[in-house]
């Protein structure tokens, strides 16, 4: 097993996706950063980074054969899903190959659909505008920031909505609930705002 | 709102940057890394990264630069060019690219663009094309290796039909050059982008032709593309980024001023 700080951030190894810009943003910040796929590891680690590109199912599948799943679940420390980490921290995802939406980790009790643009382009692949945040993790960031997103399904704005962009339609641009915090887009692509974002999480303290 | 994205092109040729007028004469402009770094903190959107000589020699190049640049930046890049496999985008994937382009490799085998989208996703394949308007038809065409005058070779393929093709078999963004416009600054392809935007439900970038700041506006004003591409007007300094973006928010065209 690796040794690992108690100050660590430890990125989750899902094997399906590419960790090495979440790694190297967060390395710029801290020295104290690791890719594992081990629950001792990530269960451990001060706080827990799930990274993801890809789709729904094939991530699910990859955190089950890993057997993650209770691992993530059990997690009482900060966690911050990123883009599909997101999405799969929800209850369920239409992003399916078959008809049946694909089950999340339930972690945040709202689901992912289909982004909904009156007709422009997807993916929805871009730097758009964050409005409404609500939540430490933006602290110190302007209202109409810009940040990077690349994505064709989302959550809608709800009860769990802590920052909200518009496409077409108004979706959440980051959605938490107690230590889970996920962000649609990509921090670790956006820029000097992404880095206050991602330091921010660093210097994040959940009340327990 | 979405932000029109504003994408300098490096050229890259044996680990250098490059870039010619027409593809040909390439005159070196300088180091990958630094220049990739001083576009990142000058305000680009997005960097693309092509290989010029890759596909038109056959051979695999070595793209480890593809980290180091990787290292430096925090914005999104693609890199284009010899990427003919499965293995060589996920290795260029594994890097730290966020997309990989495809061009001449997607004209000869199609099916490519379907097996890199089952693997990677949609949002990681960019088709680049290479239009050019043939005045004997008055039609729009698609021209294959281009990366040098004596590999360039002309397809069976009309543009807008390769750009419904392309979207059918899941690339999630087009990249147009007008090779008429490359290099000579003249301005974008309006009509053609036009044409092509109307057949167009991915991303479109234009790219081609940019010799001023108004050539910028012009594109976006008349043309509903998401990004304008450009190479030379950024590596020799004609145009500042913040200058560009500075004149687009002036012109009330969506832009990323941080």
């Amino acid at each position: 097993m690796v040794e690992i700080g108690k100050n660590s951030i430890v990125i989750i190894d899902t094997g399906v996706c590419n960790l090495t810009s979440v790694y190297q943003a967060i390395r710029r910040l801290t020295d104290e950063v690791i890719a594992s796929d081990d629950p001792k590891v990530i269960t451990q680690a001060e706080k827990v980074v799930l990274p993801g590109v890809g789709a729904a199912q094939s991530g699910m599948q990859s955190i089950t054969n890993k057997a993650l799943i209770e691992t993530i679940q059990q997690l009482t420390q900060p966690v911050l899903g990123i883009c599909l980490g997101m999405q799969l921290l929800t209850q369920t995802s239409e992003e399916s190959s078959n008809n049946s939406p694909v089950k999340g980790l339930g972690l945040i009790p709202t689901k992912i659909e289909h982004l909904e643009t009156q007709g422009q382009p997807l993916p929805h692949m871009g730097w758009n505008q964050l409005s409404n945040m609500k939540h430490p993790i933006f602290d110190g960031i302007a209202n109409n920031a810009f940040v990077y997103f690349v994505h064709s399904y989302g959550a809608p704005i709800s009860d769990y909505t802590i920052a909200s962009s518009d496409y077409g339609n108004k979706f959440s641009a980051a959605i938490a609930k107690d230590n889970f915090i996920g962000l649609q887009f990509h921090p670790e692509k956006s820029g000097k705002t992404g880095e206050a974002i991602l330091n921010n999480f660093l210097n994040l303290r959940i009340e327990q | 709102m979405l932000a029109k994205r504003i994408i300098p092109c490096l050229d890259v040729r044996d680990g250098k940057v490059v870039k010619g007028v027409q593809f040909t004469n390439h005159k070196i402009m300088g180091d990958i890394v630094d220049l990739a770094a001083r576009y990142s903190d000058e305000g680009a959107d997005e960097l693309v990264f092509y290989d010029i000589t890759a596909s038109a020699y056959g051979n695999k190049v070595d793209k480890s630069w593809v980290r180091q640049v990787a290292e430096v930046i925090n914005i999104p890049f693609c890199v284009a060019g010899g990427i003919k496999t499965l293995e060589h985008a996920r290795e260029i994937l594994a890097y730290g690219a966020d997309k990989i382009s495809i061009n001449s490799p997607a004209l000869t085998e199609p099916e490519l663009i379907t097996r890199m989208q089952d693997e990677f996703g949609k949002q990681c394949i960019v088709v680049g094309i290479d239009s050019y308007h043939d005045q004997e038809s008055n039609s729009y065409k698609v021209k294959q290796f281009t990366g040098s005058d004596s590999t360039t070779q002309f397809t069976d393929w009309y543009t807008l039909d390769w750009v419904e093709k392309v979207q059918q078999l899941g690339c999630g963004e087009i990249v147009l050059n007008a090779i008429n416009q490359d290099g000579v600054k003249n301005g974008y392809d309006i009509e053609q982008l036009q044409k092509v935007r109307s057949a167009c439900t991915v991303p479109l970038i234009a790219s081609g032709g940019a010799g001023s700041i108004q050539h910028f506006i012009d594109v976006f004003n008349q043309t509903n593309v998401d990004g304008a591409l450009a190479a030379s007007v950024f590596h020799k300094q004609e145009i500042a980024i913040s200058d560009l973006k500075q004149q687009l928010a002036n012109n009330q065209i969506p832009t990323r001023i941080d």
